[in-house]
Formats: C-alpha cells, sequence, structure tokens
C-alpha cells in the first residue's frame, strides 16, 4: 500500500514536465499564430492590423476551417480523408447548378452528394477494410470528375442569381461578421464539445489509439469510422457551399490540393498524424496560422504567392519537428 | 451469485471441437468452471489454450460441441456478447488506449453523461478513482494511460474488465509483465474474486502461480485436453509430463541418439555468453558453445529459451551481459556485429523474420551474402549461381530451379532455404530455433541429421525446438531453463527428458522463493518507472 502511495507520488511530481510539454503542443500553434500576428502588426501598422484586415483572414480561413474539422476527426480516428477538396468544388458546381431550382436544392443537393459519398468513403474504409488512403483518393478523382462532368468539363461556369436566398450564405451577416465565419466558429465549437465532451469523441481517439482494444472494449468500430468520413464529406460539402454562394458560382477548378491544406493544419494544430490524440483548438490555430502567413506575404507584395506555399512547408517541418520533441517529453 | 449453490457449473465447455482451415485445434475439449474457484488452463504452444479462449468469449465459434453458461446453450457471436454475459477478459497484453487518460480508459464506452448527453468529467473521474481505490492504486486518473508503469495498466486493464458485474474472468496470462509485487497484489485481487463467487479462469506459464493461487487444472496438448483435476492431486512432475506429453511410465523406450561430436572438452569455446540479463526476461543467462558441438535449449514457453538466441544475436536488447566470439567481444545489440563474427540465427518465425516469399530460391539465399558477393556494388551472377547452386545440392533443396519463388516450397524447404542463406556467410555458430516446427516428418529428419553434419564439420550450433525429444536426443549438452535463468545442465548420459522436466520441476520449487527475496531488495523504484 505504501509502496503504492509513493510511486503515485513520484508518479505526480514528473508528471509536471509532462504536463507542460503537452500544453506546448496542444497550444504552441496557438502561441506562434499570436506571434506572428504582433510581428505582422509592428512591421506593417495599419495594413495589416485593421479591423478589415483581420476580419478578411478569418473569412479566408473560414472555408479551410470547416474542412480542417472533419479532418481533425478523421485523422485522430487514425484515417486520412484526401477527398475533400475534390468534394469542396463537387460541392460548389452543384450548389450553383442545384439554384436554378430554388434555394432548397442549392443546399440539400450539395449536401445531399457529399455526405453520400463521405458514406461512402466510411463504409468501404469500415466494412470492406480498405485502406483510408486508397478509398480516399479514389473519391477525390471520383468527386472531381464528377465536378468537371456536371459542368461541361469546366466550360460551363453556373451563376447563382443574386436574389437566391442561398446568396446570404456566403454574402451575408450578422453584427458585422460574416456567415462563413460564424459557420466555421460553430463548427469548432461543437467539434471541440463533440471531442472532448461527448462519448463519440472518446470512442474516435480510442479508435485511432489502439483499434484491437477499442473492438475487445465493444466499441462500434465500423460505425464510428463510417460518421467520421461522412461528417468529413458533409463538412466539405458545406465549405463548397458557402464558396459557391460567396463567389456566386460554381467552379470546378477550386479546391485542388486542400485536402493536403487541411491536413497541414491540422497536423500543426498538434493532432498526432499516427491518430489516438489531438485537438480542435490546435486545428483553428494551424488553419489561421496558413492564413496569416498568406496575409502576410500579400502584404509584402514583392514575394510571389507561391512564396506562401514555401513559408507554410518550413513550418509545418518544424512544427513536426517539435512535435516529435514533445511527444517523447510526454512519453506518449 | 449468491443463489446459485456452490457446486453448481457456471460455464461448462462440452465437447468443443475447432478447425482452422483442416487444422483440427481443438479436439473434443471439455471443461468445467464452478463459481468460486480458480481454474488453471496450461499447456504448451499451440496446445489450443488461445483458441479455446477465444472460443470462450465469442472470438471464434465452436465447429462442435456446446458452450453452456449458467446451465444454458449460449452461443456469443462477438466478444461484446460475452462481456455483455457477465465472461470478462483480461488480455496478455495490455489492452486500452495508452493515449486516453486512466478514466476514459476505465469507462469507454459507458462514461456518465449530463442531462446534455456529454460526458460528466468530474463524475467521471471522481467513478474511477472510486474503482481503482480496492485494487491500492492511487495515481491521478487524468493523466494519459501511457505515462504509468505497465503493472498499473494492467490494474488499470482488471479494474475495467471487473468493474461489471461478472460472473466469469478470463485471465491470458495475467503476470507476465509485472514485477513481483504487482503479481502479489493481483493475486489478492484473484483470492477477492474467489472470495466473491467469481469462476476464474487462469492461464499461466508459471508453475508456482498455479500452484498458489489455483484450485483446478485443466492441461491441453495439441488440441486434447489431457489433464482436468484439483491441483492439490497432482505434482510438479506429472504437470509438466503431461505439459510436454512425456509419460513417466514410458522412460525405458529404446532411443536413438546421434553420436557425441568430437569435440575437445578443454578447447576454448567458439562462443561464450555470459551474465545476459535482462530485468523480466533473462537472469544472468551463461552459455558455452564449443566448435563443434550441439548445445539445445531446453526449459517450457516462457522460459527465456527464444529470448536468449535473440539476445545473443543482438536483437533483444540487455540490461547487462556480453557474448564472445572466438574470445573477442560482440558489440552489444548488434546483429551487424554479430553476423560479422560469425553468428548465424535461423528465427522462430520463419515466416515473418525469414524467408522473402515473393523472391526466389537464389534471391533468398544469396540475400545475407550480397556484399561478399559483389564488388563496387554490383553482384556476379556467375558467383552468386556458384554459391546457390553448391548449397542447394548439399542441402538437397528440392525446388524446379534456383528462380523458383520460395513461397511455393514446402516448409521443410523453405527452412532449408534459410539454413542455405545463413551457410552463405560461413558461421561459426549457428543458432536454430524450433528449425523443425511445422515440417512434415520426413524433412524434419533430413534437418535434424544436416545440424548434426554441420556439427560434425566443425561449426558450433545452439538449438532450441518445441519438441523436448529433439533437443535431448540432438545436443551434445542440455541447457535448461526457467524463468529466464538457468537452472541446470545436462551432459551424455543425463541428458534425457525425464532428467529434463525433473529440472524444470525441481526448480519451481527452489527459485519460487529466492526469487521473491532477490527481486524485493534489487528493485526499489516504483512501477511508474517502468522504462
Amino acid at each position: 500500500m505504501t509502496a503504492m502511495a509513493t510511486a503515485g507520488d513520484v508518479g505526480r511530481a514528473s508528471g509536471r514536465r509532462e504536463r507542460v510539454a503537452a500544453r506546448l503542443q496542444q497550444g504552441g500553434a496557438l502561441v506562434v499564430v499570436v506571434v506572428v500576428t504582433l510581428v505582422a502588426s509592428l512591421l506593417f501598422g495599419g495594413r495589416f492590423a485593421s479591423v478589415d484586415n483581420l476580419l478578411g483572414i478569418l473569412e479566408a480561413s473560414s472555408f479551410l476551417g470547416i474542412v480542417a474539422v472533419g479532418m481533425t476527426f478523421v485523422i485522430i480516428g487514425g484515417g486520412i480523408d484526401l477527398s475533400v477538396g475534390s468534394l469542396l468544388a463537387l460541392s460548389a458546381v452543384l450548389a450553383a447548378f442545384g439554384s436554378q431550382f430554388g434555394s432548397v436544392v442549392a443546399v440539400a443537393l450539395p449536401l445531399g452528394v457529399c455526405g453520400l459519398i463521405g458514406l461512402v468513403n466510411g463504409l468501404l474504409i469500415a466494412r470492406a477494410r480498405l485502406a483510408p488512403f486508397i478509398v480516399t483518393l479514389a473519391t477525390l478523382l471520383f468527386a472531381r470528375g464528377l465536378a468537371f462532368a456536371v459542368s461541361d468539363e469546366g466550360n460551363t461556369i453556373f451563376r447563382i442569381d443574386p436574389d437566391q436566398a442561398v446568396i446570404a450564405l456566403g454574402q451575408g451577416s450578422i453584427a458585422g461578421i460574416r456567415i462563413p465565419i460564424l459557420l466555421a466558429g460553430l463548427a469548432f465549437v461543437a467539434g471541440w464539445v463533440v471531442l472532448n465532451r461527448a462519448r463519440y469523441g472518446t470512442a474516435v481517439a480510442a479508435i485511432g489509439g489502439n483499434e484491437e482494444a477499442a473492438r475487445l472494449m465493444g466499441l462500434p468500430i465500423a460505425r464510428v469510422k463510417a460518421a467520421m468520413y461522412v461528417t468529413s464529406g458533409l463538412l466539405a460539402g458545406l465549405a463548397g457551399l458557402l464558396v459557391a454562394a460567396r463567389s456566386s458560382s460554381g467552379q470546378s477548378t477550386i479546391g485542388v490540393g486542400l485536402e493536403l491544406q487541411a491536413i497541414a493544419a491540422v497536423v500543426i494544430g498538434g493532432t498526432l498524424l499516427t491518430g489516438g490524440f489531438g485537438s480542435i483548438a490546435g486545428t483553428l490555430a494551424g488553419v489561421l496560422l496558413l492564413n496569416v502567413i498568406n496575409n502576410v506575404i500579400n502584404q509584402v507584395g514583392t514575394l510571389s504567392s507561391y512564396f506562401q506555399q514555401v513559408v507554410s512547408g518550413v513550418f509545418l517541418i518544424v512544427v513536426v519537428l517539435v512535435q516529435r520533441y514533445l511527444t517523447r517529453e510526454q512519453r506518449l | 451469485m449468491t443463489t446459485a449453490a456452490p457446486a453448481a457449473v457456471v460455464l461448462d465447455v462440452r465437447e468443443v471441437s475447432k478447425h482452422f482451415a483442416g487444422v483440427l485445434a481443438l479436439d473434443r475439449v471439455s471443461m468445467e468452471l464452478r463459481p468460486g474457484e480458480v481454474h488453471a488452463l496450461v499447456g504448451e504452444n499451440g496446445a489450443g489454450k488461445s483458441t479455446l479462449i477465444k472460443v470462450l468469449t465469442g472470438v471464434h465459434q465452436p465447429d462442435e460441441g456446446e458452450v453452456r453458461y449458467g446451465g444454458e446453450p449460449v452461443s456469443f457471436a462477438r466478444p461484446l456478447d460475452a462481456q455483455a454475459a457477465g465472461i470478462a477478459t483480461i488480455y496478455q497484453e495490455v489492452n486500452l488506449v495508452p493515449l486516453l487518460s486512466v478514466a476514459r480508459n476505465l469507462l469507454l464506452g459507458r462514461e456518465p453523461t449530463n442531462a446534455l448527453g456529454l460526458i460528466d468529467q468530474r463524475r467521471m473521474n471522481r467513478i474511477a478513482r472510486e474503482t481503482l481505490a480496492p485494487y491500492g492504486i492511487d495515481v491521478d486518473v487524468r493523466r494519459p494511460l501511457r505515462q504509468l508503469g505497465l503493472g498499473i495498466q494492467q490494474m488499470v486493464a482488471i479494474a475495467r474488465a471487473i468493474a461489471a458485474d461478472h460472473r466469469v474472468v478470463i485471465m491470458d496470462e495475467p503476470t507476465s509483465s509485472l514485477e513481483p509485487r504487482e503479481v502479489e497484489r493481483l493475486m489478492q485481487v484473484v483470492d477477492r474474486l474467489r472470495r466473491d463467487g467469481v469462476a476464474v479462469v487462469y492461464v499461466s506459464h508459471r508453475l508456482d502461480e498455479v500452484f498458489r493461487l489455483c484450485d483446478r487444472v485443466t492441461v491441453l496438448r495439441d488440441g486434447r485436453r489431457v489433464h482436468s483435476g484439483p491441483v492439490a492431486e497432482i505434482t510438479r512432475l506429472e504437470l509438466v509430463s503431461k505439459m510436454l506429453g512425456r509419460d513417466l511410465a514410458d522412460v525405458a523406450r529404446a532411443r536413438t541418439r546421434f553420436n557425441e561430436h568430437s569435440t575437445d572438452r578443454a578447447a576454448e569455446p567458439v562462443l561464450r555468453a555470459s551474465d545476459l540479463t535482462r530485468r523480466h526476461v533473462l537472469d544472468h543467462v551463461s552459455v558455452e558453445i564449443r566448435a563443434g558441438e550441439v548445445i539445445g535449449l531446453a526449459g517450457l514457453l516462457g522460459s527465456g529459451r527464444t529470448e536468449t538466441v535473440k539476445a545473443i544475436y543482438g536483437v533483444l536488447p540487455l540490461d547487462s551481459g556480453a557474448v564472445e566470439v572466438g574470445g573477442g567481444r560482440v558489440r552489444a545489440g548488434s546483429p551487424r556485429s554479430a553476423i560479422a563474427a560469425g553468428v548465424a540465427l535461423i528465427p522462430e518465425d520463419r515466416k515473418a523474420e525469414g524467408i522473402i516469399p515473393t523472391l526466389s530460391v537464389r534471391d533468398n539465399i544469396v540475400l545475407a551474402a550480397l556484399p561478399r558477393l559483389s564488388q563496387a556494388g554490383f553482384t556476379s551472377d556467375r558467383r552468386q549461381d556458384a554459391v546457390v547452386e553448391r548449397l542447394m545440392s548439399r542441402l538437397r533443396i528440392k525446388a524446379s530451379s534456383p528462380d523458383q519463388r520460395v513461397g511455393e516450397l514446402s516448409g521443410g524447404n523453405q527452412q532449408k532455404v534459410l539454413l542455405a542463406r545463413m551457410l552463405c556467410l560461413d558461421p561459426r555458430v549457428l543458432l536454430l530455433d524450433d528449425p523443425t516446427r511445422g515440417i512434415d516428418v520426413g524433412a524434419k529428419a533430413e534437418i535434424q541429421a544436416l545440424i548434426s553434419e554441420l556439427a560434425d564439420q566443425g561449426m558450433g550450433v545452439l538449438l532450441i525446438s518445441s519438441e523436448l525429444e529433439e533437443v535431448v536426443e540432438g545436443s551434445d549438452r542440455v541447457v535448461v531453463l526457467r524463468d529466464g535463468a538457468v537452472v541446470g545442465e545436462l551432459r551424455g548420459d543425463e541428458a534425457t527428458e525425464d532428467g529434463v522436466m525433473a529440472l524444470i520441476a525441481a526448480a519451481a520449487r527452489e527459485t519460487g522463493q529466492t526469487e521473491l527475496i532477490d527481486e524485493t531488495a534489487a528493485s526499489p523504484d516504483g512501477p511508474d518507472d517502468g522504462d
């Protein structure tokens, strides 16, 4: 008895450093965002640190952010979803195409199709036990192809009539804040609650952490996994719908490589790419960081926009290196 | 639980059979489990213990026979069904989610929720603390499980499994990764379960535990039940002989022994492994092999046979100990250095660790020798072919051509290909871990003859076999292991199956006590510092 008590005390003492490491891993990206924002404010003053510019960053972040929330769950659950970029484009095309039949169709059609493709992803991965990488790579091609087919190989760009109610989703605002920003915020809050406070969230982390153990504990593996991909598909669909509403049109060429940006944001946010552990707040920080970098490079003006990708790539490596160090510190 | 009469059978396995791809894993096995008893299930590798457990827990369904639970015939389709019916299983490997907190692991899938359907964390943590308290575990339940020692992880697994109202608890080698002090605690837990009227199935290779803890014992061998009865009515020696399938009365059987290889007793050993030690695994194991000598390593499963061989080869990290080959010290933990010194290993699991089935016989043979056969990174086909041809005829490998894929060969020929690969390297010492497992009788005899031949040519051989007979008959000396320590060495006429079994059984009694004294003195660090 006494021996055990000592063991517990020892654990608590050495746990402090581990907890600091855990905090850093979860909040590290946030710290970097704040630092980069402050430095940029000092360097560029009002050009960067204006309400308009900051809201612009938030709006630009909202589409990637919505997609990244779904991606966070998929990655924590031990999977990957490469189809989200294509789904976003398909959704935008379908939303614009559907708008000629009214706003209800413009919303229901893209969400329905994207949810369905997500379900197919989920069933193939959870039931047929195919590799997530392969399955979602296939739906990446499939959805992009479908988007091109619907839009006549991209030659037809469907316009959304400005009178349509669905336009408000992209261009309307409440209390001066654009609806996409609000919806993204909602997605992050809901994602945080589900991940940290709902049984489903724990189940996702358990499956990503040790699927065999989760199975033996009697968790409904297939259902949870399928739900992950359906959610990811739906969120990508929602993001596409918002993009279409924002630009009043549906283009089949948007969102190429978005899945990789989403993965980058998730990983920068401290989620383990191997699954089992992750943070929604971290993903938010990751998304913001990518967009702040983008914005700063635009402010500099003299740099080509491709330089943004160079910087993002460097950040990604640095963050993953730091993560590796921190996970070792935590004995994860 | 109080309603059931103490003698009533809670779990009744009746003549259960199970086939896997034509192989009979369980052959009409029966077992009765009564409330309040601890029932040991023992047997060597492949005896069918795991299959039986998996049938009981709904992972497998029996082909024939039936399982009756609480008097009713049952058929569990999934582990979850067995769990719901009140059969808890604690697996050998800790089956929890290391990245999640202790509390979440304990309550995964049944977390307390509030009015909104969200997890009530404060309540969850409290329940977790209360669940762990009887086990004497006082840790911050919010910490990730991974940060705790293996012993505590195991206790969490047990606490999780037994938290619900269970009537049967199956423990599959629960002590294999525990410190002695933690074993003590586990024993107390099992005792408490017994008092509460729970039936416990206790799978273990440690005879000490079986005799100390269990009321009855069932022995499986080759998928059949060979014994079932009270522990008090069987001796250690009888139990060991039943596990290994060697009848005590059957001693006087005529045997054909290999001629003792001509070894110079006084000669310096070609390989000397001294004091190989790794916590929980090996305890000061020393082995010497002379040129031209076949040394057998005997012991029950889990006694450290395979681990010794792996330690010599440098793939099992050691806490201390040294390996010398030809007088020169081999760098610890480096298979490359072992190979360079002339040590070759044929691993236990040739599918997972040895052959590459999609490559040809030729490629498989020259794989390890490529650096020697090549110049400036290019390999000479002619030299390769010469080597491959020589070895194929020497080992009598039956393949349509050197280009046939190894995956298409029989088990015996695959093993010979592995042997050929090692011989390419001109080793001085050959480590063979169960080289005849899963090979038909004819090929077996051939491989045994080859081993003898190689020793005659001056190679030192260390041989492990799951068949005691093979070790005893094929070796010049037999080193007997138990619980990771050498408990004796038999040479010449002493090296009989009975001699080995007597050593294993006798050792069980002696070390049972010394172990406790040693360990309590030697490990002052808490289980928390498991690494």
